[in-house]
């Protein structure tokens, strides 16, 4: 008996939450589509972080003839002004990658605050969040960037904060329509009427509901920013000029399709595996989440005087 | 999917006010007009101040270091830098209600020379590109639904995972690769329009642009479709009709369509939305004469007049299309239509 | 016995999981004749849906029948090729859903859905407008074109159910299944809805499978009843038989966890939970829960056995029904009288009037409820009660009137009352599928009242939990566990363990079993009597179940429209109603019509 006491002392003081998060991911890596994507992932993260070290030659200097066929001092040939298209497709990644991960993680981080805020607190401030988030909505997130960098020129940390705040309203919505959700349930009124303040309700009740959506939403958000990041360096808005990146190495070129196919095949490569690897380990999590949230809805004697 | 019906559920609110004595879709209409033009104005409010009230002088940093006092002064007048901004942003406003947007820093063309061809390119473009991807979407969702987990289904799960994640520049130089420069030479790689002829004149430089845009959408709009397609067919009203010996094919067109097709409105709209900036990179990669590539070019040259209108112009849009897509959707949905 | 050939004939139905031999039916062999009425009842998950829709050679994607005879006039419908079986459904058999909100399209007008229905067996449209208004004539409905041209969200349950009886009475079928149709209506549309149901298939000479968990409803209807548990029917028979004596335990079981709206009566559950399809043991599948199993029920499947009229599937059957001819009811004495030392009330209700933005739905509503006793607090669905619990409770604050709490006034909403009053005062919620905190183990759920009202060491509030989870007949390992590892019946305890755990004074109890099986509602019945009797707790019962308010309340308040119809001791309320409406409320709740006395 006291043996038994003991037991279930402990698991009272069991730690607040579970891990939940961990033990949603360590699940979906075990799902076909999750360790797909993880492998994608994580093959091109490598390229792009351990690159710059192996990189054979200077990624800005001019070693050969424009366009040169793969050969084997240059193994993907050179590229619109001769430059080593390996050493550049080797270097072109990290900075991409590093600028992707900060909007990503900003516009969340804005788009979460401003969503549970605008379902919780209600009223005005609720309308003035979702008025903001509407006007900002009615740009459309690539020309959003590009009206940002046309006042202040390309600078990579107004980059970086044109991507995030295309994000922050999109999160905010679907933040808050899931938080408005979970605040109404009856598991957060029966704290609520305890009189516990609002913040720990919040904080203790509403959020922990919130974490699948908010791991989705932070996936989903990831593979927007390398699109709208590699996007606008595609079109000339990035790193200046000389700097190798993958999304300018498409565009500049490209004009050498027939010639050295490869200098355009292997970074749209390179950020295809990427996005495809990140967006298919987001969709693994969204399919192990749903599993994870779906109740037994075993409401066999239903109601006759229910909701009223 | 799940993505984006959560998105979806976060959409414009469906919301209605039931009480209302006015027929609910005239209802919903108006209020939404109205919500519309306030959006839009201030949009040209944050654009107008984003664009004009710059830190330093405006002008000054148009023209960078080439300035002369002259020049400076001379466009100091014409973008009304002398005058109180409400003024300046009554002046540009009221300008682009009158239908005269200025003049083009970059080449002193009036800027509605210059964007009334290039819209009406990106519309064909935006139009062709939104009908395929719908058929296509729909269709493919709907196949997919009814051959669930057979092949089929399986094959647009996985290419649609790929397709949604990958930037519209990586598909249109992958089909630019197979189809014009590399493996066949069967279309152009670059859609020209000589001035004064229009698009449709000329189909084969739609064929890439508009097959890019298509690629990009319908995934979405079959994943909804299917999700859609899906929950009516397990649906306790179309398991009555299967018990009341309804025929299948009477089932699938009378019974779960209408109710499939409601949802999939609000993504079908979503999507068009996405096309409006969505063209700003595919009209840049195929040199096609439309306001996207327009907005490119005039934000290398700083051409701020010609910014301030397609992004003024581009956020009506998206206004309209919500409109649109709400009246649809609540036109196709008897249960909100309809008041208890 | 009946001379006539069976309309229907059931022979050794299995039923699996597609691609697997997990069965969640199996063995089930019936026979129904014309114009007789076979009551299928059954807990949830003990397979009578899925048997229901066999009938109609129908099973749900996932399952399949993997083998026997469903014969439809002679015929074995299961053999037929799909196009045969089109032809039959909705002509030969016809079905009527458990939730007609759902089972009808939302997006057609109900004047289509009929004709649908009628188009499915005509070669023209031809007769279907006269066709229709004989049928909506015959359910009590208008067949006006304005009508016809609703949709079915802008019918009352009530009125889309008789719909659904008409599309099922469209082709006059021989054969009718009704899948619980009345679970989720009010008593006296539920009443309206049987009398339909009955006078169609006396006046059609159908025979009917009337599939229901409620056996009172059954039995006012049925002519015979098969009973269902874990796929199985474990006693068949006459429903005089067998509602009259039950011999299987699980059947008594059934019986002794019933509510009755004629007496007082200790209701006792069964504890446990059924097997899942794929668990269950090689024995009985009720040995596991059964208080009168031997040996060889855990290792043995019984088999059927013919005896006193009815057959069972128990190895005791014959002594039992030889030794428990009656079922015992035991008056419960609590309950019999009321206090009748007047002390201070824990609570008295003023003239409250509670509003949802512009509409008033409570229109000033007085009641008292006395210290240590139970008040039940009943009416139909819209009457008000669940708004004027919550106005106790804190959850609803657009409310003028006075709620006193021990003499003092109780403010809307919780942050202007005391620290001690929100103690005393706690709630339990409807439905325990969404009253607790999926991510948080039953431990963190039961504790976090008391960490938040008293400050109590570590060890006091381990001791508590414990203690608390004891009072409710729960587990103690249960602490670790998450909501979504319970059973309902179980959810309900541990919400109720989170209110109980601070010793409040006054426990308001909103609707608490209505989602729940009979034998887990008498679990907490019984739990909720024996924690009011001992711990000075007051309750109370917000209800709809006037069968239930007899087996635990000692003062009833009638609320109907947002006013108070009637109120007073349970005795003299459902004795001796005053009112007319107390009377038909009354009238209405299915009387049990078995050999009981």
């Amino acid at each position: 008996m006291t043996a038994e006491i003991r037991t279930s002392a402990e698991d009272v003081l069991a730690p607040k939450i579970r891990g939940q998060w961990r033990a949603i991911l360590s699940r979906v890596v075990r799902t076909k589509r999750g360790a797909t994507g993880l492998a994608l992932t994580a093959v091109v993260v490598l390229v792009a972080i351990v690159g710059p070290f192996f990189s054979p030659y200077s990624p800005t200097a001019l070693v050969a003839l424009p366009f040169q066929r793969p050969s084997a001092t240059y193994l993907l040939g050179t590229d619109a002004l001769g430059r080593d298209v390996l050493s550049r497709v080797l270097s072109g990644g990290w900075l991409l990658l590093c600028m992707a991960l900060a909007a990503t993680i900003l516009g969340v981080c804005i788009g979460a605050a401003a969503g549970i805020s605008a379902a919780y607190i209600k009223g005005r401030a609720d309308g003035l969040i979702m008025r903001s988030a509407d006007v900002l909505l009615a740009f459309p997130q690539l020309v959003f960037a590009l009206l940002l960098v046309s006042i202040a020129g390309p600078k990579l940390w107004l980059i970086v904060l044109a991507v995030a705040l295309g994000h922050a309203p999109q999160v905010a919505r679907v933040i808050r329509a899931a938080a408005l959700d979970v605040s109404e349930r009856p598991y957060v009124r029966a704290v609520e009427i305890q009189g516990v303040p609002r913040r720990k309700v919040m904080y203790s009740e509403i959020l922990p509901n919130l974490v699948t959506p908010l791991m989705v939403e932070a996936g989903l958000r990831m593979t927007y920013s390398i699109v709208v990041m590699a996007g606008l360096a595609f079109l000339g808005f990035g790193q200046a000029p000389p700097d190798p990146n993958w999304g300018i190495m498409i565009n500049e070129n490209r004009v050498g399709l027939q010639s050295n196919p490869w200098a355009v095949v292997v970074p749209a490569l390179l950020i295809s595996l990427l996005t495809i690897g990140t967006n298919t380990f987001t969709d693994a999590v969204a399919r192990v989440a749903i599993g994870v949230e779906r109740q037994p809805v075993e409401l066999t004697t239903v109601v006759a005087g229910g909701q009223e | 999917m799940e993505v984006l019906t959560s998105e979806l559920a976060a959409g414009p609110e469906p919301s209605i006010e039931v009480r209302s004595r006015k027929h609910p879709v005239l209802a919903l209409a108006s209020r939404r007009v109205m919500q519309g033009l306030v959006t839009v104005f201030l949009v040209s409010v944050v654009v107008f101040l984003a664009t004009e009230v710059l830190p330093g002088n405006a002008a000054y940093s148009i023209l960078g270091r080439s300035a002369t006092p002259e020049s400076i002064h001379k466009l100091e007048l014409q973008l009304h830098l002398d005058q109180g901004i409400v003024a300046q942003y009554w002046y540009w406003f009221s300008g682009i209600l009158r239908g005269d947007l200025g003049t083009s820093m970059s080449n002193g063309q009036s800027v509605t020379a210059l964007v009334s061809a290039r819209f009406l390119n990106s519309a064909v473009l935006v139009l062709l590109a939104g009908f395929f991807g719908t058929l296509v979407g729909v269709l493919a969702g709907a196949i997919a639904a009814l051959r669930r987990d057979r092949p089929f289904d399986h094959a647009l799960s996985i290419s649609s995972l790929a397709l949604t994640a990958l930037p519209e520049f990586v598909i249109a130089i992958g089909l630019v690769l197979l189809f014009a420069t590399n493996v066949f030479h069967w279309l152009p790689a670059i859609s020209l329009l000589p001035p004064g002829t229009t698009p449709l004149s000329r189909p084969h430089v739609l064929v890439l642009p508009v097959a890019t845009l298509v690629l990009v959408i319908f995934p979405y709009i079959a994943r909804m479709m299917r999700a859609a397609m899906i929950e009516a067919l397990e649906s306790d009203y179309v398991e009555m009709a299967r018990l009341q010996g309804i025929s299948a094919k009477r089932i699938l067109f009378f019974q779960a369509l209408p109710n499939s097709i409601a949802p999939t409105i609000q993504v079908i709209g979503l999507n068009f939305l996405y096309l409006a900036g969505g063209i700003v990179v595919v009209e840049y990669i195929f040199d096609y004469p439309g306001i996207g590539q327009a907005l490119v070019s005039a934000v290398n040259n700083r051409d701020i007049p010609v910014i301030q209108f397609i992004v003024v112009v581009l956020a009506a849009v998206y206004v309209v299309v919500n409109i649109v897509t709400d009246v649809v959707a609540l036109i196709g949905s008897p249960r909100r239509r309809y008041a208890q | 016995m009946s001379i006539s050939i069976p309309r229907l004939r059931v022979d050794g139905l299995r039923i699996c999981r597609s691609g697997t031999t997990i069965d969640v039916a199996s063995d089930v062999s019936f026979s129904v004749t014309a114009g007789e009425v076979l009551g299928l009842v059954g807990e949830s998950g003990s397979g009578k849906t899925s048997v229901a829709l066999a009938l109609l050679g129908y099973a749900r994607r996932g399952l399949m029948i993997s083998e026997g005879t469903v014969a439809l006039d002679g015929v074995d419908i299961l053999t037929l090729s799909d196009r045969e079986l089109r032809g039959i459904r909705g002509k030969a058999v016809a079905y009527v859903p458990q939730d007609p909100s759902t089972a009808l399209n939302p997006s057609l007008r109900v004047g289509v859905q009929l004709r649908e229905a009628y188009r499915a067996h005509a070669p023209d449209q031809n007769g279907a407008e006269l066709r229709i208004s004989e049928l909506l004539d015959e359910v009590g409905l208008p067949a006006t074109p304005e009508y016809l041209s609703r949709y079915p969200h802008q019918l009352s349950g009530g009125q889309q159910q008789r719909i659904a009886l008409a599309i099922a009475f469209m082709w006059r079928p021989s054969l009718i299944v009704l899948d619980e149709p009345t679970t989720g209506l009010d008593v006296s549309t539920q009443r309206l809805v049987l009398e339909t149901v009955t006078s169609l298939c006396r006046a059609h000479g159908v025979g009917a499978v009337f599939v229901s968990h409620d056996l009172a409803v059954v039995s006012g209807l049925a002519t015979s009843v098969a009973v269902m548990y874990a796929g199985r029917i474990i006693e068949h028979g006459p429903t005089e038989r067998v509602f009259g004596a039950p011999s299987h335990p699980y059947t008594r079981g059934l019986f002794e966890a019933l509510p009755s709206a004629e007496f007082a009566q200790e209701l006792r559950g069964i504890e446990g939970q059924p097997p899942q399809p794929g668990g269950r043991p090689p024995g009985c599948s009720f040995a596991p829960r059964c208080s009168l199993r031997v040996a060889r029920c855990d290792t043995e499947l019984p088999g059927e056995v013919v005896h006193d009229g009815r057959s069972v599937r128990c190895f005791r059957a014959t002594e039992l029904v030889a030794s428990h001819a009656r079922i015992s009811i035991q008056e419960s004495p609590e309950t019999q009288e009321s206090p009748e030392t007047v002390v201070t009330p824990i609570l008295e209700v003023e003239g409250v009037r509670a509003r949802y933005g512009s509409a008033e739905v409570l229109h000033g509503v007085s009641f008292v409820v006395p210290s240590n006793s139970c008040v039940a607090l009943v009416g139909e669905s819209g009457s008000g009660k669940t708004t004027l619990a919550g106005c106790v409770a804190g959850l609803h604050k657009e409310f003028q009137g006075e709620l006193r709490f021990k003499g003092s006034q109780l403010p809307p909403g919780p942050s202007p009352r005391t620290e001690i009053t929100r103690r005393a005062i706690q709630y339990v919620f409807q439905n325990p599928y969404a009253s607790l905190n999926p991510r948080k183990t039953v431990g963190q759920i039961i504790a976090q009242p008391l960490e938040h009202h008293l400050d109590m060491s570590r060890t006091d509030r381990e001791a508590r939990i414990a203690q608390t989870l004891d009072d409710l007949s729960l587990s103690r390992s249960f602490v670790s566990r998450f909501p979504d590892q319970l059973s309902g019946g179980e959810r309900q305890r541990v919400a109720i363990a989170r209110a109980r755990v601070v010793d409040p004074e006054l426990l308001i109890c909103d609707e608490v079993t209505s989602a729940l099986d009979v034998s887990a509602q008498a679990v907490i019945v019984e739990l909720l009597r024996e924690l009011q009797g001992k711990r000075h707790l007051s309750i109370l019962f917000v209800t709809h179940n006037l069968a239930l308010v007899r087996s635990i309340a000692q003062e009833v308040v009638v609320l109907a429209g947002g006013v108070v119809v009637e109120s007073g001791t349970v005795h003299d309320v459902l004795e001796q109603p005053q009112e007319e409406y107390t009377m038909r409320l009354i009238k209405d709740v299915p009387r049990f019509k078995g050999a009981m006395s």
